[in-house]
């Protein structure tokens, strides 16, 4: 069953089996090939990888079983911090009734047909989709791995293979008291046909679904050994920075490099689409090299508008928006004969990702292939982006994937732009070489690629016994999805990712409206962690809360009894309120407690917040309750890290971060004027996860949307301040 | 030239004054544990200790180790060190892992100058190392567990 060499070719199934297998497995695209060399069926590049630095073949499986015993998981899903490496081979193991501490995962590389995501088509990771698209999938593939070494037992003992058991890596027959570890029938096992269909386990019987496992990177994790995109060492390879436009859209009119050409180390400077490639021996020449170049850059048809007149253009264009993404009831006529009527406006800023470790990729051109190592987050578009740029067949061009130094969404990038920005680089050396493109933190906070600025106007109206009569809410923000490859999932000219959270608003209102009106803005925008219900969630859970308190209700009860239809919903919701044995948001001693709840990703999250008026003016989170149903807990600890940082990352946005243009140039340049949580600003968080049966669903990203409206409503019960205009720190200063 | 040591180990480099430390343990000595994320001392995931000081390396000049005593985290194994990356992982601090070396640097300079840090003192040392998955609450632990297994 092992496939760490070439020469295990020779014990490989007849080429078609792998296809015919794929087929009777139902178009899952489970690829778990045993001891088959694909390069000798002409899938080529793309099914070679490395992996500590011996060239091994036939990755294009999920499952390795090695006679060392050990069994790597081919994970298809980045791993940037939000666990896949250890969701998706827990999936395995436990099917193959493995025990944890053989198991290994490795990162698989850009291949579109094995390790395409199933919730979209390609290969790539976002919306919070790893273990709830592979849930089935790979314990499917584990399943077919145990049935093989099963079989392979079978043949080798000469007993029924109903009469072996496996438990814990080792199969056993208890009549005649054989056994064997998973390594020593490896590759035995790889001599087996594999099944055409196997039996998942039913949940009872589980083993390791549902307990705490240590993550399989946090060794590598804690002793500096896990390999970034940064880290990357190749031959003679060469430190790429790149100069880029000051405002977006501009372009290169010509360069003058004979400064730069005096720094020790320089190399190189050309003009690429993105700007212009500084090439040197390593970061610090580049970078000097680069501080000493002179451009001189085409500004025509640059964003030239500041944020304050962004902002005025999107208030008045709330007023006429274009697109309706919800209609029920008569939400117009309700509103004009209602008793009383509330409205808001809220502002949210455009947002950098801020990953620690910045932009970077690393290709190699090479005997007329081409090959790269990075944080991919979506491999089945980068790679054809490379392989367009530099003018291959995608068979020339592989992707390796590496860890990524954090992303939150910063690496999905639609269009590929940092692999297209590498690939130029490497392309207009026009040799052979070995490019490191790295980004310094001041390129990644002015690069673009924000959560975009987004302006949102609600009104809504009580009737006379204080009940939600009708709700109007229109969004106004530039599209993510138009003009990209997602734009078929837009529907009527409404962006999901504009609107979600708030169009499927689950209160039960009689009257309800949500429109949007797409802006057209040339900051480059993207999903960042948790997309749409960044700003949604805000403006819905505070508002909400402003009705109910207008109501004179409890904002507990009020949600409640506007949940009735919503059971998960109301269920995370009475959970949270009793991990934090509620009582009303006022507490007294100086503090208040806030609450909201929201579905994202199809993951329920609520949440208190309990805030005190911190020294220096901003609110001071002093504790965070949590309760979370993501269906069943793959990983409990996992969504318990991950409820806790969703929560110091939203917190971080909603008290602090902006960023913002002055005439189109980004003020903002590091860490200094764009600040990060810091651990003495981390709350004390307790997370409770609602059991269910209901298929697995993600984590990363749902534990951010409720902080910021569970905050914001205890601030406004603490000080009777309402913050619409976010950060917080930009509305408390004024 | 500029000669120090590196993890126990003599080195000597021949690169411009001005050179950060960081860039010459990662792109001359191949030390790439350390990484960079700001440039500006403001993230600490370059931390390194020089002659046992908690050091940001982004913004220390190479020419200002001279004869200096730098240890990173591939040679961090003092009981503070051990006993720290040994809490990380039983914790399970690490989500994307790019900020731990530094954080687990500095930890390690906070043992072995309070080996009993209350909260306050964990807030204090660890106010210049920024985690943006947020793992702080993990930390906390992890440093506390640390402490109490190199008490026992």
């Amino acid at each position: 069953m092992h496939i760490l060499n070439r020469s295990f070719g020779q014990f490989a199934p007849k080429p078609i089996s792998r296809r015919g297998f794929l087929r009777v497995s139902g178009g899952l695209g489970i690829g778990l090939v045993v001891g088959f060399d694909t390069s000798a069926q002409g899938s080529g590049a793309a099914a070679v990888i490395r992996a500590a630095g011996v060239e091994t073949v036939d990755a294009t499986g999920f499952v390795k079983i090695a006679p060392d015993n050990t069994v790597t998981v081919m994970i298809k899903h980045l791993e940037m911090g939000q666990g896949p490496y250890t969701g998706l081979a827990t999936l395995v193991a436990e099917e193959l009734d493995a025990d944890w501490s053989q198991m290994r995962a490795e990162g698989a590389p850009a291949n579109n047909n094995l390790y395409k995501n199933l919730a979209f088509g390609i290969q790539g990771t976002g919306g919070s989709t790893a273990v709830a698209n592979s849930y089935e999938q790979m314990r499917k593939a584990g399943a077919t791995a145990r049935a093989m070494l099963v079989a392979a037992a079978a043949d080798s003992w000469k007993v029924p293979a109903s009469q072996i058991t496996v438990k814990q890596g080792v199969l056993r027959h208890a009549g005649s008291g054989r056994q064997s570890t998973f390594g020593e029938l490896a590759e035995a096992a790889g001599r087996q046909t594999p099944p055409k269909d196997v039996k998942l386990k039913d949940p009872k019987n589980f083993t390791l679904i549902g307990k705490r496992l240590t993550r399989l990177d946090a060794s590598a994790k804690s002793s500096g050994q896990a390999m970034f995109t940064i880290d990357v060492q190749r031959p003679q390879a060469l430190t790429v920075l790149v100069a880029h436009p000051p405002r977006f859209g501009g372009k290169v009119a010509s360069f003058d490099a004979s400064a730069a050409r005096q720094v020790r180390g320089f190399v190189d400077a050309k003009t690429i689409p993105q700007g212009v490639a500084v090439y040197a021996t390593g970061f610090w020449a580049a970078k000097k090299a680069r501080e000493a170049l002179k451009v001189q850059w085409d500004e025509t048809g640059t964003e030239r508008r500041s944020t304050d007149e962004l902002v005025a253009i999107f208030r008045a264009a709330a007023a006429a928006p274009d697109v309706t993404a919800t209609n029920r009831g008569n939400t117009g006529r309700a509103l004009q004969q209602a008793g009383r009527v509330i409205e808001a406006e809220y502002v949210f800023p455009y947002l950098a990702h801020a990953p620690l470790e910045p932009m970077d990729c690393a290709v190699e051109l090479k005997n007329g292939g081409v090959e790269a190592w990075y944080g991919c987050q979506f491999p089945g578009i980068d790679h054809k982006v490379i392989a367009d740029t530099m003018g291959m067949p995608l068979e020339k061009v592989k992707v390796n994937v590496l860890f990524a130094g954090g992303s939150f969404g910063r690496r999905a990038q639609p269009t590929g732009d940092i692999a297209a920005e590498a690939a130029s680089a490497l392309k207009a050396l026009g040799r052979d070489a070995s490019i490191k493109l790295v980004w310094t933190r001041e390129d990644d906070m002015r690069g673009g690629r924000y959560r975009p600025l987004v302006l949102h106007r609600a009104r809504a109206a009580l009737d006379k016994a204080g009940n939600i009569s009708a709700w109007d809410h229109v969004v106004v923000g530039q599209s993510i999805m138009k003009g990209t490859p997602f734009e078929a999932m837009m529907t009527d000219g409404v962006d999901p990712t504009t609107v979600e959270g708030v169009s499927d608003l689950p209160y039960a209102i009689p009257n309800l409206r949500v429109a949007a009106r797409t802006a057209e803005v040339k900051v480059p925008i993207l999903w960042w962690r948790s997309v749409g219900h960044t700003h949604t969630a805000y403006a819905k859970e505070t508002f909400v809360d402003e009705l109910l308190a207008a109501a004179g209700k409890d904002p507990v009860a009020g949600r409640l009894a506007l949940l009735k239809g919503d059971a998960r919903s109301a269920g995370v919701l009475r959970a949270v309120a009793k991990l934090a044995g509620w009582k009303g948001a006022k507490v007294g001693d100086g503090r208040a407690r806030g609450v909201a709840v929201h579905k994202s990703f199809e993951t329920y999250v609520a949440q208190i917040a309990e805030v005190s008026r911190g020294r220096d003016g901003l609110p001071k989170v002093e504790r965070v309750w949590c309760a979370v149903d993501c269906g069943v807990a793959v990983n409990p600890d996992n969504i318990k890290a991950q409820m806790e940082g969703g929560i110091g990352f939203g917190l971080c946005a909603i008290l602090y971060d902006e960023i913002t243009l002055n005439e189109g140039r980004v003020v903002q340049a590091n860490y200094n004027d764009y600040r990060m949580l810091r651990i003495g600003e981390m709350p004390r968080v307790d997370v409770t996860i609602v059991p269910s049966a209901e298929k697995p669903t993600g984590v990363g990203e749902p534990g951010v949307p409720p902080i910021g409206p569970a905050v914001a409503n205890a601030w406004r019960v603490l000080t009777g301040q309402s913050v619409r205009h976010l950060p917080f720190a930009r509305t408390l200063a004024v | 030239m500029t000669n120090f040591s590196v993890n126990g180990k003599k080195v000597s480099v021949d690169v411009d004054p001005d050179t950060p430390l960081l860039w010459v343990l990662r792109d001359e000595l191949k030390l790439t544990g350390t990484k960079y994320g700001c440039g500006v001392a403001q993230c600490g995931a370059c931390t390194v200790h020089l002659n046992g000081q908690p050091r940001r390396s982004c913004v220390t000049p190479i020419a200002s180790v001279q004869d200096g005593e730098v240890v990173t985290i591939e040679g961090l194994s003092a009981p503070a060190g051990e006993a720290v990356k040994k809490a990380w992982v039983s914790v399970d601090v690490p989500q994307c892992g790019y900020c731990q070396s530094g954080q687990i640097m500095s930890a390690t300079a906070l043992l072995n100058e309070i080996p009993k840090p209350t909260n306050a003192d964990i807030d204090r040392a660890m106010a210049g190392n920024v985690c943006r998955c947020a793992t702080y609450v993990r930390i906390r632990a992890a440093i506390h567990e640390a402490a109490k297994n190199l008490k026992a």
